[in-house]
Order: C-alpha cells, then sequence, then structure tokens
C-alpha cells in the first residue's frame, strides 16, 4: 500500500489511504510493522490457538449474554425439553435450558462458548510449556511470562466462574466445594464465604455475582493483559529456535504482510472452524442430565472442567484426621495444606525465570531458544512439575480411574500420594539423564559424524563402518548452544564470602554441576585427524 | 567420561568478540574462542511451485476454489437455520439443526483457513527475510535524557524537598480505597451473624423425618433393616424456594436402619440417640460439604462421591478413609405416639465443613 501526499492516486484504495492516514498517521505503523519478520515454527502457534479461542470464546460469549438471565429466582420450567417440565429451578437454569433447547443454534453456540474456553486454557498451559523448556522466559521476557502467568489464572477464574453460571446440580456441588474450601481457610474464611455468597450458601446472590465477574470484570483485565502481552512480543521480536544462519542478533523468518497475514489469519479460521466442527458434534456440559441444583443428591463419579482437576485432587490426596483444635479456633489442615501446596507450586511456577537468573547470573539478552536437551535440569524441573502436576489431576478422577480399572480406590488414592512425593524426583533423574545422553549422542555425531550403514573390510581384515561427517549447517545445530559451567565462591571487593554468594555457587552447582560442553573447532580437528589415520 | 566438565574452569574462559559483554554479565555462562563459526543461512530451497509452473497454477486454483466453497458452506449454514427448526419437546430436530448449522459453519471456516494457509504456504513468494535485533533498553542518550526529565520535574515540582506534601499524597493514597473494603461489608446482610447460622439448622425437637424431596412423613416401622432413606425436616418442603435451598443445604440428612447389634456406641447419651438400630447422620461431608450421598449396605459405610471420604456407620460414622477430619453428626431421634420418627433436638455440633469458630 503506497500512501502519496497530495493528490492522491492510486483510485479508491489510494484516496482512502490517504483520507486514513491524513488522520491517523498510520502510514508509520504500516512502514514499521509491515515487513516486520516472524521466525516460523509449529509451537509458536500454541501461543496463537490460546489468543484466537480468547476471540471465540468473546463472539460466542457476547451471542450468550442475549439469552441467558443471571438471576436465582425460582420458576418453573416451561421449555420444551419433556423431562425437566415443571420442576422449579433458577431463572439462570431455566435461561440456560432454554438457550439449549429452544434456540436454534444456541446449543452449538453454547458448545462453541465451552469448548473454546477448554482449549483457551489448553493452549495456554502448552504454550507455557513450550516457553518454560525452550528458555523462552530468559532475559528480556521475564516479565511478559509473569503477565501470561497471570493470564493463565484468569483463564481458570473465567472458566470456573462460568461453569458456574447455569447453576445446574454439577456446578452447584462445585460451588459448595469452594465455599467449603473457603469456610477451613482461618481468621477469615467464614466471613469471606459469607460476603461471597451474601448470606448463607447456597444463597440467591451468587450466580449474579460470578456473572458480573465472568462478563465484566475478569474480561477486561484479561483483554488488557493479552494487548500488554503481544505489546511485549512486538518490543521484544520474536524468539527463534538456534540454526545456521540465526544468531542473538536478528530474527529469520517471513514478514506479516503478506505471508504471515494469510497464515495466522488463515489459522484463526482453521482455530475457529475446528471448535466448531467439536461443537456440532461432541456434547459437553449436558445441564439437561444433571437437572438444577440441589444441596442433597449428587451423582458419582462428580468431576471438574479439567483444569480445575489438579486443585480438586489437591483436596483428595490430603491424608485423613488432619484437623486441630488451638487457641479454640479450629484449623483444618486438610484444607489449608493442599491450598498452601497450591500456591506454592503456582508461585515456584511464576517465579522460575527469576530464580534461574539469579543463578546464572547471566545479564545478557537471550533471542535464540535452547533446545530442551541443551539445559539438562531446567527440563527435569521442568518434567517434575509436569509429573506432580499431573498426579495432583489424576487426583481428581480417583473414583473413575478405580471404577475404570476395577481396582481399590483406596488403592488408587494411596498410590498416587506416594507418587505425588516421589513422581517428580523420578521424573527429575530421569529427564535430566535422558537430556545428558542425548547431548552425548550429538557431541558424538557433531565430532565423527553420522554412520552411513556401509561397513568395509579393511586390508588387515578389520571390519568397520564408514561414519560421514556432517555439512557445516546440520553440524552447526548440534555445537551451537548455551554453555554453562558452575561458579567458583569467591570473595566480594571486601574480601569476604558472602552468604548469597555461598547459596548461588551451591545452585550453580545443583544446575550445571554434570554439564556436556559443546564441541570445539579443535576437538572436531583432532576427531578429523584421527579418523583420517 | 572426558567430555564432561565439572566445575568452572578459569582459562576457558575468554573475552567474546562483543565488547559490550563483560565477564561479569556472563554468569555461568561458557563464552570461547574455541567455538565453531555461524555457517549463516543455508542456501535456498525452491517450492516445488517455485520450480513447476503447472503445480503453481494448481495451488492457485485450489485456493480460489476453497473461498468459493467457503460461500456455499455458509450459505448452507443459513439454509440449515431455516430448514431445520426444532420442533418442541423433538430432541433429533435440535441434535438435525445443532448439527447442520455447526458442520455449514465449520466448513464455511475450515475452507478459508485452508485456503489462506496455502496461499500462504505454496502459492505467495517465497522470501525468507531477516530483520535485525538491537537491544531492548534505550540507547544511552534516551536514558539519560529519561533520567534527565525526572530530575527536571523533581526540581520543578519539588517532590523529594517538600517531605510534607509528599508523605501527605502517600498517605492520602493508602487511605482513599479504605471506604470502598467497607461498602464490601454490604455483600452480606448486616444483622445476620454468619457464625451463630453455620451452628444451627431448622431441625428441632418433635419435627418429624420427612421423605426427600416430598416431605412424606416417615415411621419407624416402614424402615426395613437395610434401608437407607434421604431425610428433610418436617416443614422444609413448603419453605419459599430459596429458604429452601439454605436450610436443605444444612438439614440434609441420612436415615438408615441396622441390626441393633451391629451398632458400636462410645457412650449410652449418644445410643440414645437411635431408635431400635434406625439412626440418623447429617449428609453434609465434614469435609467440604458435599452431600454424602453413596451408602454401601454391606459393609456399612457412607462415601462421599466428591472427595471419596468414607464414614462408619456401625462406629458413630467415623472417618476410615479419605480427607474429612471428623465423623458425620448425628441427629438425636426418637418416635412419636403415632410412630413416627422425630428429632429429639437440632445437631448437637455445627453441620458441615469446618470454619474458624466452629468450637466457640
Amino acid at each position: 500500500m503506497t500512501v502519496t501526499a497530495t493528490p492522491p492516486s492510486g483510485g479508491v484504495t489510494g484516496k482512502v489511504s490517504n483520507y486514513l492516514d491524513e488522520r491517523t498517521s498510520i502510514s508509520g505503523a504500516v512502514k514499521e510493522f509491515g515487513r516486520k519478520i516472524f521466525p516460523d515454527h509449529w509451537s509458536f502457534l500454541l501461543g496463537e490457538v490460546a489468543l484466537y479461542s480468547f476471540v471465540i470464546i468473546l463472539l460466542s460469549g457476547s451471542f450468550l449474554t442475549f439469552f441467558y438471565q443471571a438471576s436465582m429466582a425460582t420458576v418453573e420450567y416451561e421449555g420444551s425439553y419433556i423431562p425437566l417440565k415443571g420442576v422449579e429451578m433458577s431463572v439462570a437454569m431455566a435461561s440456560t435450558l432454554d438457550i439449549s433447547f429452544d434456540l436454534r443454534g444456541g446449543l452449538l453456540l453454547r458448545q462453541i462458548h465451552h469448548w473454546a474456553a477448554l482449549l483457551f486454557i489448553a493452549a495456554i498451559g502448552l504454550h507455557m510449556l513450550r516457553i518454560f523448556f525452550t528458555g523462552a522466559f530468559r532475559k528480556p521476557r521475564e516479565l511478559n511470562w509473569s503477565i501470561g502467568f497471570v493470564l493463565f489464572l484468569l483463564a481458570m477464574a473465567e472458566g470456573f466462574t462460568g461453569y458456574s453460571l447455569p447453576d445446574d446440580l454439577l456446578s452447584g456441588n462445585g460451588l459448595r466445594i469452594i465455599d467449603g474450601m473457603i469456610l477451613g481457610l482461618p481468621v477469615v474464611g467464614t466471613w469471606i464465604s459469607f460476603l461471597l455468597f451474601g448470606g448463607e450458601f447456597p444463597g440467591s446472590d451468587i450466580v449474579g455475582r460470578l456473572y458480573t465477574l465472568h462478563i465484566l470484570l475478569l474480561p477486561l483485565i484479561l483483554l488488557a493483559l493479552i494487548v500488554l502481552h503481544l505489546m511485549f512480543v512486538i518490543i521484544h521480536k520474536h524468539t527463534q529456535y538456534p540454526g545456521p544462519g540465526r544468531t542473538e542478533n536478528n530474527v529469520v523468518g517471513y514478514p506479516v504482510l503478506p505471508v504471515y497475514a494469510a497464515k495466522a489469519g488463515g489459522f484463526f479460521f482453521l482455530v475457529f472452524g475446528v471448535v466448531v466442527l467439536i461443537a456440532a458434534t461432541v456434547t459437553i456440559n449436558p445441564i439437561w442430565s444433571y437437572g438444577p441444583y440441589d444441596p442433597s443428591p449428587v451423582s458419582a463419579g462428580t468431576q471438574p472442567d479439567w483444569y480445575i482437576g489438579f486443585a480438586d485432587g489437591a483436596l483428595r490426596l490430603m491424608p485423613p484426621g488432619l484437623e486441630t483444635y488451638w487457641f479454640g479456633y479450629t484449623w483444618s489442615w486438610n484444607i489449608i495444606i493442599p491450598v498452601l501446596v497450591l500456591l506454592v507450586f503456582l508461585a515456584l511456577v511464576f517465579a522460575y525465570p527469576f530464580i534461574e537468573a539469579w543463578v546464572t547470573g547471566d545479564k545478557r539478552e537471550h533471542h535464540l531458544l535452547d533446545r530442551p536437551r541443551n539445559a539438562p535440569v531446567r527440563t527435569a524441573i521442568g518434567a517434575a512439575g509436569v509429573m506432580f502436576y499431573a498426579v495432583l489431576w489424576a487426583g481428581a478422577a480417583s473414583d473413575i480411574i478405580a471404577t475404570h480399572f476395577r481396582v481399590t480406590m483406596e488403592g488408587v488414592i494411596n498410590t498416587l500420594q506416594i507418587l505425588l512425593i516421589l513422581g517428580p524426583i523420578f521424573a527429575f533423574m530421569i529427564t535430566k539423564r535422558v537430556c545428558l545422553g542425548l547431548q552425548k549422542k550429538d557431541r558424538e555425531i557433531a565430532l565423527h559424524g553420522f554412520e552411513t550403514g556401509r561397513i568395509v573390510r579393511l586390508p588387515g581384515g578389520e571390519f568397520t563402518e564408514v561414519h560421514q561427517q556432517l555439512n557445516d549447517y546440520d553440524r552447526w545445530q548440534l555445537v551451537s548452544f548455551n554453555d554453562n559451567a558452575p561458579i567458583m565462591v569467591r570473595p566480594n571487593e571486601r574480601g569476604k564470602i558472602t552468604g548469597s554468594m555461598r547459596r548461588r555457587a551451591a545452585w550453580s552447582r545443583f544446575f550445571f554441576e554434570d554439564r556436556i560442553a559443546p564441541v570445539t573447532r579443535t576437538e572436531h580437528k583432532e576427531a578429523l585427524e584421527h579418523a583420517n589415520h | 567420561m572426558a567430555n564432561i566438565a565439572k566445575g568452572s574452569d578459569g582459562s576457558e574462559l575468554v573475552a567474546t568478540s562483543d565488547k559490550r559483554l563483560s565477564g561479569k554479565e556472563l554468569g555461568t555462562a561458557v563464552v570461547t574462542t574455541d567455538s565453531f563459526e555461524n555457517p549463516g543461512l543455508p542456501p535456498h530451497r525452491q517450492r516445488v511451485t517455485d520450480t513447476d509452473p503447472r503445480r503453481l497454477a494448481r495451488a492457485a486454483r485450489i485456493v480460489a476454489w476453497l473461498f468459493y466453497l467457503s460461500i456455499a458452506g455458509s450459505l448452507f449454514t443459513i439454509f440449515a437455520y431455516m430448514f431445520f427448526p426444532i420442533e418442541d419437546g423433538d430432541t433429533t430436530s435440535l441434535r438435525l439443526s445443532t448439527l447442520y448449522i455447526g458442520l455449514g459453519s465449520a466448513f464455511a471456516l475450515l475452507a478459508i483457513g485452508i485456503a489462506a494457509v496455502h496461499w500462504g504456504k505454496a502459492v505467495m513468494a517465497d522470501k525468507e527475510g531477516v530483520d535485525e535485533r538491537h537491544p531492548v533498553r534505550g540507547t544511552p542518550a534516551t536514558r539519560e535524557r529519561a533520567i534527565e526529565i525526572f530530575k527536571e520535574a523533581d526540581e520543578e515540582s519539588g517532590f523529594s524537598r517538600r517531605t510534607v506534601i509528599r508523605n501527605g499524597m502517600i498517605g492520602a493514597f493508602i487511605a482513599f480505597p479504605l471506604p470502598a473494603i467497607a461498602l464490601f461489608r454490604g455483600l452480606a446482610p448486616m444483622e445476620v451473624d454468619p457464625n451463630n447460622e453455620l451452628k444451627h439448622t431448622f431441625w428441632k425437637e418433635g419435627l418429624r423425618l420427612t421423605r426427600d424431596p416430598t416431605g412424606v412423613a416417615i415411621k419407624a416401622s416402614d424402615l426395613t433393616i437395610g434401608s437407607s432413606v434421604h431425610v428433610i425436616p418436617e416443614g422444609l418442603a413448603e419453605l419459599p424456594e430459596h429458604e429452601k435451598l439454605d436450610a436443605k443445604a444444612k438439614a440434609a440428612v441420612l436415615l438408615v436402619r441396622l441390626k441393633p447389634e451391629d451398632l458400636n456406641w462410645t457412650s449410652d447419651k449418644r445410643k440414645s440417640w437411635s431408635y431400635d438400630g434406625i439412626v440418623a447422620y447429617s449428609k453434609i461431608c465434614t469435609h467440604v460439604g458435599c452431600p454424602v450421598a453413596l451408602y454401601e449396605q454391606q459393609t456399612h459405610h457412607l462415601l462421599c462421591p466428591c472427595h471419596q471420604s468414607q464414614f462408619d456407620i456401625s462406629n458413630e460414622c467415623a472417618v476410615i478413609f479419605g480427607p474429612a477430619a471428623r465423623p458425620l453428626p448425628q441427629l438425636p431421634i426418637t418416635v412419636d405416639a403415632e410412630g413416627y420418627l422425630v428429632a429429639l433436638s437440632d445437631f448437637e455440633e455445627p453441620v458441615g465443613p469446618s470454619f474458624w469458630e466452629r468450637e466457640k
């Protein structure tokens, strides 16, 4: 698009462009961003999936607000779902049933909204794992990791508030559990529960309050933070995987206009299409089969939406009898401990970039990603975290696992309790060893080349397989990674060895003691000479 | 293992070619002069659409066709909306309406998506570009100017100098949101004390035990050994809907009849709360409040489906597994003159999840 000064030329497009530019100076933005280069990799699409799901959620959610009524007033259901005809329920539940059964496309939109929400959180989770395992959180991106982490929490909060809106039996039980957890918190629990529910559980306020959070407050914060998150992506420019020609000082890839506009724009439609396809064919949250909320019945095998599973699992895996009476007050350790465990886990996730930055003391900017194997301890820590999360998550399905695999529930829970402690330790050790093994293999190939499968017999009768050296580009992939070594304890300017120095040295040993150094030119030359003898 | 270097080797550390980096900035990172040199971008590989004009023409045709097919999909969706109405009470018509509207729009969307991506990958010029990166921090001149601006502003406003004004402003900023916190007290009714509410239920002396949800009173003789009944107090079913749910959330009870000799009691008082092997326990889990609705007749165990706490009815509903910490509270019951089961009193302890002031 060219924007000329007076007089505008180039037909209608030129005229419109000129009109806009003279009022917005948009040509500057086009000049700045139009040919901006973005690197290419499938794993960079995970964040895009999250972003696009959010857009789908906004679109479908707006439609739903035109029909949903967030009231807990009681009505007799008169809609067209026959099994519930005449049943007393809240207006919220009745309007959700009306959307599902009496509005053309209503059920589809509800299911699009729910599936997109599930996808949103899943994509955020996978995106975070990608960032973690490739070290994309390193300077200068630590703050953007923090923003992303808050987005993850907000997405879960959005999920939970939305899940509770239909006021059906399952979501009511979910709220009951939240209420029970809040009540168990020391000092403030009783009052927080009372204020949240506008009196006793369930009361008649909670759905309306959650609705305000769900459609106004949380989306507003979410949207603002997403904008900030993306602004940082532009400011930092995207990270790229290491490779020939790629350095810390460049970005190799394709321009926004036209290639990325087509690919990323098209990808939005692909994500949207897949969500609609799932929503059209797979039922999600069939509230009509649960019925309206009633504090007395509950169905066996109750499950929260998947992303709340790890919190529910933490509750389930507590051993019995953990409650004490101190100073005349009730300390519900069976609530406090899981809540603390979750908070500490989340705090560690939040803080990891800052912890690693402190340990390495590396003040350089990092725009080239690490291959996970080339940061063995980080990758192992990530695996341990994934294991911890996975065990908690499995805990939320302990009863389903027991009934499906015909084992005792007690057995499942006790096994998971042990796994929660040992699993992350084993995951750490195994992952670290696997990474080191892969690094050694890389080193081996970089030094001696790859096996050709060609066996030759030497004049002396010896059989040997011919190795072929890699070309420069392939070798570069294997030798160009960040190498770290533990720091030595050194006195500071005043000749003192500080405690902080000792701690940093100890942590740097933990991270980098087992280390495979990248192949150097000298080593490679020696290997070549050796092979030629 | 010769290739594992343990510990840092000072001689290995050398300054990099980049003058901005000092050893201090590197931290644990090891940078050597002996490392390989970046071979630069590999030669460009042409796509099949770059070399074969027929393939390029075909790809362009596919892209165009997909966009037109997408239009067809959108039109189909509108037709599906019109010609597959939802008939009242007919779930098949609902399923068809949902399916066709969904399939039509999914097709329209996917066609656009595939077309655009294919256009980008196969038809558009395949020109890889390279952008230069600059440090995120501002240039030295910019940073200097920023500091200068702050200094000037401080000088002109007297922010650092006039401490009385500054501290007053900070104090005011801290104080002004406090009324908002006070306003939040209004989220719950003023006159009700939560602590008191959580300690009492709808049950009181003489109320009959009635079936949930019908409200039909239960005679002791109605219950056979091994049977279990979900119970609400007499009069609860007639409450207005919301009071009903609030009351039920605390008053729901599970009534079970066992052989009297299967019941073990810690005191005669507790035993007197039962009638001929009939016992009534709060149905609200002492963990986080789910209804403990699953009764296992053979073992006399109650199971909470939410977090798998198990309670043993033969031993005063003691916790035998799971995260719950306290037994389910027992409702004292007896029979009245007509043989109906009635409550002797409210529960003697708060029902449901633990809370801070529970023992007060």
